[in-house]
This record gives C-alpha cells, sequence and structure tokens, in this order.
C-alpha cells in the first residue's frame, strides 16, 4: 500500500473490514507509516518487501500459506476478485467495481536501480572497494591512482547497472584486450569507467566502439602510449547516434560545453589508464602531452555539407552509425579570413598543411582536417565534392625534395640526401583525413596534426557503433 | 561509506627477479636490440666497438618497427641465443 495513490486510499476501509476476519492480515506500507488508517501497517519505506515479493503495482493482494509460499496473488481493486478472493460477498460493495492500481515505489526508476544493487545478484564481477566513512569519496578515488587529473563520478553499482542499461551487450562480454598490459576487459569495466568519465548510458555505445577501435594492432595504442610525441586518440563520431545522444557538431565543437562530446573519449581513456596500465610516466612517455590524451570526440556535421561524411569515405554507408579513431595532437587553426573562391581557399589549405609537424617531414604523418560551415560553403558554391575537394588539396600537397633535404638552409632536420631532385606528397596515399565541424560563422578551420602513419605507426580505425 | 566498483584490471602484478649480473662480459654473448629509429646503429656500432674490446661475443637484432613492442618470437630468439642484451634508443 502507499499512501500516494488513490487506489490504496479507496481500499484503506475494505483492510479495516479483512483485519476483523478470520485470516491473519499483515499490511505494509510503502510511503507513509501512519496509512492505511483502519489497521496498522509494517513500515516498507525501505521497500525491502515490496522488493523481494516483486510487487509491481499497489496495492497487491497476497495469501501467503503456512509455509511462507505465496499461493495466490491480486492487484489493484476488483470488486469481484477481492470478493472472490476472501470469500466475502458483502466486501466493498460501496466502491467502485474496479480501479487499477499505481506503480509500486520499488519498481520506481528513483528506487528500483539501489534496491537491485542492494539485493539483486546483480551479476557485477568487479571488485567492491569500500571507501571509510571518513573519507571523501571524490578525494579517495584520486588517491587510489583511478583519476585523469580531473575530478571522477563514484562508479557505485547503481550507476554501474544504469549504465549498462545502455548497451544490449553483456556485462561479462569481452570487448578488447588493452594495451599496454594486454588485459581483457569487459562491458562491465567499460562501464565502470565510463561512470567514472560523467558518461551517461546512452554513450556507452560509442564508447565500447571507441575502445574496440584503439585496441586493435593497427590503431596500436601501445605506440601512442609509449611514444615521446604528444598524441593521442580523436574520436570522429557519424550516423544518428550524434544527434540522438546530444553530441555537438556546432559552435564550440572541438572544445568544452557539451558532454557527449567530451567523456565518451575520456572514458576510453580511463579504461586505458585504469585497466591497460597505460599511466603517464609508467608506459605513457609523452615529452609534453596533448589534451587528446585526455580524450577527446566530435561528430561530423552531416546536415550541414553536402558531402558525404568521412564514415561514407571509409567505407560505411549512410545512415549507419559509425566512429572513427585517429592518432593526433591537438588541434590549431587554418586561418583564412579572405578567401572568397574555392581555388584560393584550398591552396590556403595546402600551404598550412604542409607545415604540421615540420615543413620536411613528408609521407611520415596523417592529419585530419577539419573544415568549417563558412569554409565548406566555398567548395559548396564552386561545385565541389568531397573527391574533387581532395583531389584539388593533395594535388597542392607535393614538395620539392631539393628544399627539404638536411642541412639545406642551414637546418640539420630533413630527408636523405638521396631523395634529391624528386616530387614528393607530404602525407601518404590516404594519409589524410577530412570532416566538417564548428559554428555557423567564422572564417577559421583545424588541423590535428598525427603520428608515424601507416603500419609502421598508426592507422586509422573505423568501428560501426552497435546497441 | 560509499561502496564502488573497482575500475582497475584487479591484477597484481608478478614480480620477477632480475637476472644475475655477470662478473665479466669476455666469452659471453651480448645482444644489440635495434629499434629501427634514425641514428640507433650509431650507438649500437659504438658499443659495438667497446663489446669486442671486453672480448665478448655480438650478436645484432633489429625491430621491425620502434613504434610497437618488439614480436614475440624476436624477444624469444634474444633470449636463447644471448646471456645479455643492449638496446638502444635513437635520435
Amino acid at each position: 500500500m502507499k499512501r500516494d495513490c488513490p487506489t490504496c486510499e479507496l481500499v484503506d476501509p475494505v483492510l479495516g473490514v479483512l483485519a476483523g476476519g478470520d485470516e491473519p492480515l499483515t499490511v505494509y506500507t510503502q510511503d507513509d507509516t501512519s496509512f492505511p488508517e483502519s489497521v496498522s501497517a509494517v513500515d516498507d519505506t525501505d521497500l525491502t518487501v515490496s522488493w523481494h515479493h516483486d510487487i509491481e503495482t499497489v496495492p497487491t493482494l497476497m495469501r501467503v500459506g503456512a509455509s511462507g509460499v505465496e499461493e495466490e496473488r491480486i492487484v489493484g481493486w476488483s470488486r469481484d476478485q477481492w470478493q472472490a478472493f476472501t470469500g466475502n460477498i458483502e466486501l466493498g460493495i460501496t466502491l467502485p467495481e474496479h480501479r487499477p492500481g499505481c506503480g509500486s515505489l520499488n519498481v520506481d526508476p528513483a528506487h528500483a536501480d539501489a534496491l537491485q544493487a542492494r539485493f539483486g545478484s546483480d551479476g557485477l564481477a568487479a571488485r567492491r572497494v569500500e571507501f571509510a566513512s571518513l573519507e571523501d569519496d571524490f578525494e579517495a578515488m584520486f588517491d587510489r591512482g583511478w583519476s585523469d587529473g580531473l575530478p571522477l563520478i563514484p562508479p557505485t553499482p547503481e550507476r554501474v547497472l544504469r549504465m549498462l542499461e545502455g548497451t544490449t551487450r553483456s556485462p561479462d562480454d569481452v570487448v578488447a584486450i588493452v594495451p599496454p598490459d594486454l588485459i581483457e576487459v569487459t562491458v562491465e569495466k567499460v562501464a565502470v569507467n565510463a561512470v567514472m568519465a560523467g558518461c551517461k548510458p546512452e554513450y556507452l555505445p560509442v564508447v565500447l566502439a571507441g575502445l574496440e577501435a584503439v585496441c586493435t594492432d593497427e590503431f596500436n595504442m601501445h605506440g601512442l602510449l609509449a611514444t615521446t610525441m604528444s598524441v593521442g586518440p580523436v574520436f570522429v563520431v557519424n550516423g544518428p547516434i550524434r544527434n540522438e545522444i546530444g553530441m555537438n557538431a556546432g559552435i564550440n565543437a572541438l572544445g568544452q560545453g557539451n558532454r557527449a562530446n567530451l567523456t565518451i573519449g575520456r572514458a576510453v581513456q580511463l579504461t586505458v589508464r585504469n585497466v591497460g596500465g597505460g599511466r603517464p610516466g609508467e608506459v605513457d612517455r609523452a615529452a609534453h602531452g596533448s589534451l587528446t590524451k585526455l580524450g577527446f570526440a566530435f561528430p561530423e556535421d552531416e546536415e550541414g555539407m553536402p558531402w558525404i561524411s568521412l564514415a561514407q569515405e571509409r567505407g560505411i554507408d549512410a545512415g549507419v552509425n559509425a566512429l572513427t579513431a585517429i592518432c593526433t595532437e591537438g588541434p590549431r587553426l587554418i586561418v583564412d579570413q579572405k578567401s572568397r573562391s574555392a581555388e584560393s581557399l584550398v591552396e590556403s589549405f595546402a600551404q598550412c598543411l604542409l607545415t604540421t609537424h615540420h615543413p620536411r617531414m613528408i609521407a611520415g604523418i596523417d592529419a585530419l582536417l577539419v573544415i568549417s560551415p563558412e569554409h565548406m560553403a566555398r567548395f559548396v558554391d564552386a561545385g565541389w565534392d568531397r573527391v574533387k575537394f581532395r583531389t584539388e588539396l593533395e594535388a597542392r600537397l607535393m614538395v620539392q625534395a631539393d628544399d627539404i633535404i638536411a642541412g639545406v638552409g642551414g637546418i640539420e632536420e630533413g630527408i636523405p640526401e638521396g631523395f634529391a631532385g624528386l616530387e614528393l606528397p607530404k602525407f601518404r596515399p590516404g594519409g589524410l583525413h577530412i570532416a566538417h565541424a564548428g559554428g555557423p560563422a567564422g572564417l577559421f578551420s583545424s588541423v590535428f596534426a598525427g603520428w608515424v602513419s601507416g603500419p609502421a605507426g598508426s592507422v586509422p580505425v573505423t568501428k560501426e557503433i552497435t546497441p | 561509506m560509499t561502496t564502488v566498483l573497482d575500475p582497475t584490471n584487479e591484477s597484481t602484478p608478478a614480480i620477477i627477479e632480475r637476472a644475475t649480473r655477470p662478473e665479466s662480459l669476455a666469452g659471453l654473448t651480448v645482444g644489440l636490440l635495434d629499434i629501427s629509429k634514425p641514428r640507433g646503429d650509431v650507438f649500437l656500432n659504438r658499443v659495438e666497438e667497446r663489446l669486442g674490446a671486453l672480448d665478448a661475443n655480438v650478436k645484432r637484432y633489429r625491430k621491425p618497427t620502434f613504434t610497437k613492442p618488439a614480436p614475440v618470437d624476436l624477444r624469444h630468439e634474444i633470449a636463447t641465443e644471448c646471456d645479455a642484451v643492449i638496446e638502444a634508443l635513437a635520435d
């Protein structure tokens, strides 16, 4: 019974009649120990009895045999049913014939997870860690080395259960083998780290796809950690899930302000840290580090461009949810506020891209170019599609080897003399990745420069995001 | 009191004792592992010269790429053929 239910209030006097009958009656109340008024009730405000009897509706009337086994149950108020149940044909004759009951508090979302975690065989395998009563929960997590430097949400069993509702995968399903310690990670362990990162349950499928992507041999997460270069994984998300989970492809898409953009990558990186053992100063040897090492995701603005998406260019069907992991440093701007023709702007892009990492570094690194809407409009106005744009840009990304040989111009960095006389591409074939995102105003685009590219280093990986 | 789930891999690191340091390198085989990064060979060539002067036998090895851990077969080869190993960084 609960007071906050009109049907329970309706049957209150009926309980008084039953209490005076031959069969012993015990009434449990969920929300107010002074209710019902016709009989005294047992306090079940912690919902223990309700949970253990799987009560879904109040009022529920049960008959329990001498051995404690339930023999019969009816839910809500039905005059015929209550009369038949009790054998009292006068019972409730002044009441309406039928009233449905109300939702029981133990199945209310506000209580269900906590009750499941408290009483259920929740299937969670992770070790329980109890913080001492004098410990501050947030400091306790820093003290145990679980944090990337930012505060974490405490991964209580209730929160982890709620997180696991974001995927259809079983908690004990193995997602990946996480470098550098090469540890099998389960969906449950990822969920624990996703809670800490601040994810909502609906982000979990994207986090799982991200982890699968970085834990491939091609992506080479071990190398990303161990290198002294300051690179980390950037995740570009395509497909309807971008909007369904509220990712931001617009103003400040590469910055702060959106929970999904900032916590999905963080969840992947916290898993690499806590499960894989990839911690700065240990296997992680980056000279400077980069915000991409905190974890970083953004969606492509598919609606705002007539081009096929990054994922489609990489072989994913239109409308399919997918994530592409690319190893890069943080973004830097391409500032061109004067170009009004596609030819001028693509030339600007090329000149900026030619300097990534070092003007003399060629064919060794990938780059991710993020075109803003205002810049994109120049190419769309000229009728360029993704293929035309790529062709025009790559044609301008050729370098005269003579200009970049080691020692030329008094700079010892450069390529060996043996390349003299050749014309060389800045990026390996397929090494330039192009996405569209950003706010509606601003004649700026962004470049993320990569790391050692290709099979000898890191190859970008695209994964479908499955529920 | 708050109960949380352990976000780590819950494993205990295995403790492996370091190999005994040899008194002398004379007659022993020392592996030199080049990680395939520019100028690592400059360092290893010099080390090979110095080891030769100590009457050590030198075997040279090379990782396919510096960005990835040495393949398990290569690690096994070095472990079975050498008494000691020196891994070069580079640059």
